[in-house]
């Protein structure tokens, strides 16, 4: 394996209840899937800004997950309906700034869920090592390079 | 106040009194038959006769209306008033031979068969005015009187035409004492209009209501249709019944809620295929409940519209549940009940044949089994089978004035025709129709079929999402008495740990809006699932109440200022956990 292949470094928003135990139940299960999430945990997946996925990117990060509880099943009655709600705006913002949808994938697994939880994670693995790494330096210029003639 | 004395004993009264109401007092017995203590007298009847002295002299007179002076005397006993009332009631029992009082008291005094030709084919009305006085005076309607006089005279309605006055109370046939007026049903028995209880405006629902107090219907209530009546509270002697009761509403402060709301029978016309409302003798099943309870309209009679008894019943499961047209699930008292009323139906009527068309017989609980196997025993017929449908068409001479079940028997691979007198529909449970709303303003969620959500199905039933919030029973999901029961006690030992605790213990991780910053947007109040954000009208901010946040954090990532921040996961604390998850390296 080349030291310099690229591994897709994701950050993963996973709620308390639902997705974050499904995560825990697949490592209690010794579950074998790749290493490329870093979870973020949140009470609820409606605590997830928009903002924080771009602050992601800025800090280096080439896929974000976002998981919650099933719709009808949220913790908190219907704070994934505002996840569910913020996420296609949130994709079309991305479509904007030309970066790849498929880099944002929400995502609903439950506490039980432990092997999905493994699938989702080395799916968008390879989603996102397809795609490859981000570059938000890339993408984002100075005022400078913006005005330059 | 005046003294008179009646039979040598002196009796004291007010004014207004009359000779009965004072030999009342002194226990003295005078018999009346035309005489209410609700309605002004009209000594029709002559019953009540007393003699009056007055020196050497003295006349018979109505005691009931003869008013009390002081000293008056008056014999009740003498000689000249018992041959009196005893040629009175010889006229009466020759006008009313048939009527019960009148041949008490011939029996009384020793009258024997009258001397005069006796009416055997008359009414028996002895044209006392009871029912008169009773509907002009109490009910206020007026709907009877007299007409003609002398021989001819008589108590009809006007023209002798049934009256669009009467409001059919039953004062009339009530107060007379005959018993010639009578009540009767004009229509043919209707299932769907019986109720429980006396037919009675004021009653004691049933005997074992909690409290024990009568109770009054307001439909049928006549002072409520004529404003006038009220001889119920003019008879309480404690005083307490008052009309002038309006609804009130009150606030209480409490520390927690049980709703146990119950559930709505389902209407089986939604199963048209039945034909329930549409043919006669199809029941549901809350209909031969009610019809088959020993204190209820039929005095625990099994009857068919036309009042006669069924030779043979179809009694059909799973109206309206485990039904993808209707409800899906089951709603677990309905085998039960139905093979309850299969029992009944053999105890009742002996010869009557009786079917049950079931999918599952479901008898999951202590003795059920055993019962379902009793019921086996008594002859019941269990076909394997849901109903297809109920049909007066008959197609042989045996399916003629029957109503024809039509299923398919799955056991014997063959569809049957089963020609019975009455269908009985075993209706499942749903939710009360306004369970969403109630749901709603408790900030309580339903399942998808529209029953209250509980915390856990298994580890939680009675709590909800909501601490202090419980539900309890049928409101949860369908269950029978002893589940409700169970449940019951279930979410009253919790309401009781909780209120007794003294405190309660919240979560940290609430939400706070900064009052700097937050505009007013109200965009956080609306997605708040718990309600415990609210908006300050003098300061224009809104404001969370701590008590109520479960720390979600909806409100926080949908606000625009950034007022609103949760504690232990703000937008900084997030912020700062990427930047340390992936800018720090890590070698």
């Amino acid at each position: 394996m080349a030291d310099d292949a690229f591994e897709p470094r994701i950050v993963g928003f996973l709620c308390r209840w639902c997705s974050y135990q499904g995560a825990d139940l697949a490592g209690v299960s010794r579950m074998k899937y790749p290493p490329n999430v870093i979870p973020i945990r949140v009470m609820c997946s409606g605590r997830v800004d928009p903002s924080f996925v771009l602050k992601a990117f800025a800090d280096g990060a080439d896929g974000v997950l976002i998981c919650g509880c099933h719709p009808g099943d949220c913790h908190y009655q219907k704070g994934n309906y505002n996840v569910m709600r913020r996420i296609p705006l949130l994709h079309a913002l991305l479509d904007q700034f030309g970066i790849d949808r498929a880099r944002v994938r929400l995502e609903w697994v439950s506490a039980s869920e432990g092997a999905r939880f493994g699938q989702v994670v080395s799916e968008i693995t390879e989603t996102v090592r397809s795609l490859g790494p981000l570059n938000w330096a890339r993408q984002v210029h100075t005022e400078e390079e913006v005005l330059a003639p | 106040m005046m003294t008179l004395t009646i039979d040598g004993k002196q009796v004291q009264v007010e004014g207004g009194a009359t000779i009965l109401d004072a030999a009342k007092q002194l226990d003295i017995e005078i018999p009346t038959l035309c005489y209410h203590p609700a309605i002004e007298p009209y000594s029709a009847c002559r019953v009540c006769l007393v003699q009056i002295i007055e020196g050497d002299r003295s006349h018979l007179a109505a005691s009931c209306s003869y008013p009390a002076e002081e000293g008056l005397v008056v014999r009740t006993d003498s000689s000249e008033v018992l041959e009196a009332r005893k040629m009175v009631v010889e006229l009466l029992l020759a006008r009313a031979p048939k009527a019960e009082k009148i041949r008490e008291l011939a029996a009384k005094m020793g009258v024997e068969k009258p001397r005069f030709p006796v009416d055997e084919n008359g009414d028996d009305c002895i044209l006392c005015g009871l029912c008169v006085r009773a509907c002009e005076e109490v009910v206020g309607k007026s709907v009877v009187n007299f007409i003609n006089r002398g021989a001819e005279r008589e108590v009809t309605t006007a023209f002798g035409e049934p009256s669009e006055e009467c409001i059919t109370c039953g004062a009339c046939a009530l107060v007379c004492p005959t018993e010639c007026i009578k009540i009767e049903e004009a229509d043919q028995i209707r299932h769907s209009d019986m109720q429980l209880g006396p037919p009675k405006a004021i009653y004691v629902p049933f005997a074992q209501a909690v409290p024990n107090v009568p109770v009054i219907d307001t439909e049928s209530c006549i002072h409520s249709q004529t404003e006038q009546c009220k001889i119920c509270e003019k008879f309480c002697e404690p005083e307490a019944i008052t009309f002038d009761t309006e609804e009130k509403e009150r606030e209480l402060d409490v520390g927690a809620i049980i709703l146990a709301t119950g559930y709505k029978p389902f209407d089986p016309a939604r199963v048209p295929q039945y034909g329930y409302g549409r043919l006669p003798n199809v029941i549901s099943g809350l209909e031969f409940e009610i019809m088959s309870n020993a204190s209820g309209p039929t005095g625990g009679s099994i009857v068919l519209q036309d009042g006669s008894s069924p030779k043979s019943v179809g009694i059909l499961h799973c109206v309206g549940s485990r039904d993808e047209n209707n409800n899906p699930y089951c709603s677990r008292v309905c085998c039960m009940y139905a093979m309850k009323f299969a029992h009944l139906v053999r105890e009742k009527l002996h010869d009557a044949q009786v079917y049950e068309l079931y999918i599952d017989v479901r008898a999951f609980g202590k003795g059920y089994e055993e019962f379902y196997q009793r019921v086996l025993s008594e002859d019941v017929i269990f076909i394997r089978g849901k109903g297809a449908e109920v049909t007066e068409v008959a197609e042989k001479p045996e399916e003629e004035g029957k109503l024809v079940i039509k299923c398919e028997d799955t056991l014997l691979a063959e569809l049957r025709r089963l020609p019975v007198d009455m269908v009985i529909l075993a209706v499942g449970l749903e939710p009360q129709a306004d369970a969403e709303d109630v749901a709603h303003t408790f900030s309580l969620s339903c399942t998808d079929d529209g029953f209250f959500l509980e915390q856990h199905p298994k580890l939680a039933p009675v709590s909800t999402s909501s601490d202090g919030l419980m539900i309890a029973g049928a409101c949860q999901s369908p269950k029978d008495i002893p589940d409700s029961v169970a449940q019951g006690a279930a979410a009253a030992a919790e309401a009781l740990s909780l209120i007794d605790a003294g405190r309660v213990e919240i979560e940290p991780i609430t939400s706070v809006i900064d009052e700097e910053l937050c505009a007013g947007c109200k965009t956080c109040i609306e997605l708040c699932p718990y309600t415990a954000i609210e908006f300050d009208e003098e300061e224009k901010i809104s404001k969370v109440t701590e008590v109520l946040c479960k720390g979600c954090g909806t409100c926080v990532a949908a606000c625009p200022s950034g007022a609103a921040q949760q504690r232990g996961f703000s937008d900084k604390q997030i912020l700062a956990e990427l930047e340390g998850a992936l800018l720090v390296q890590v070698s």
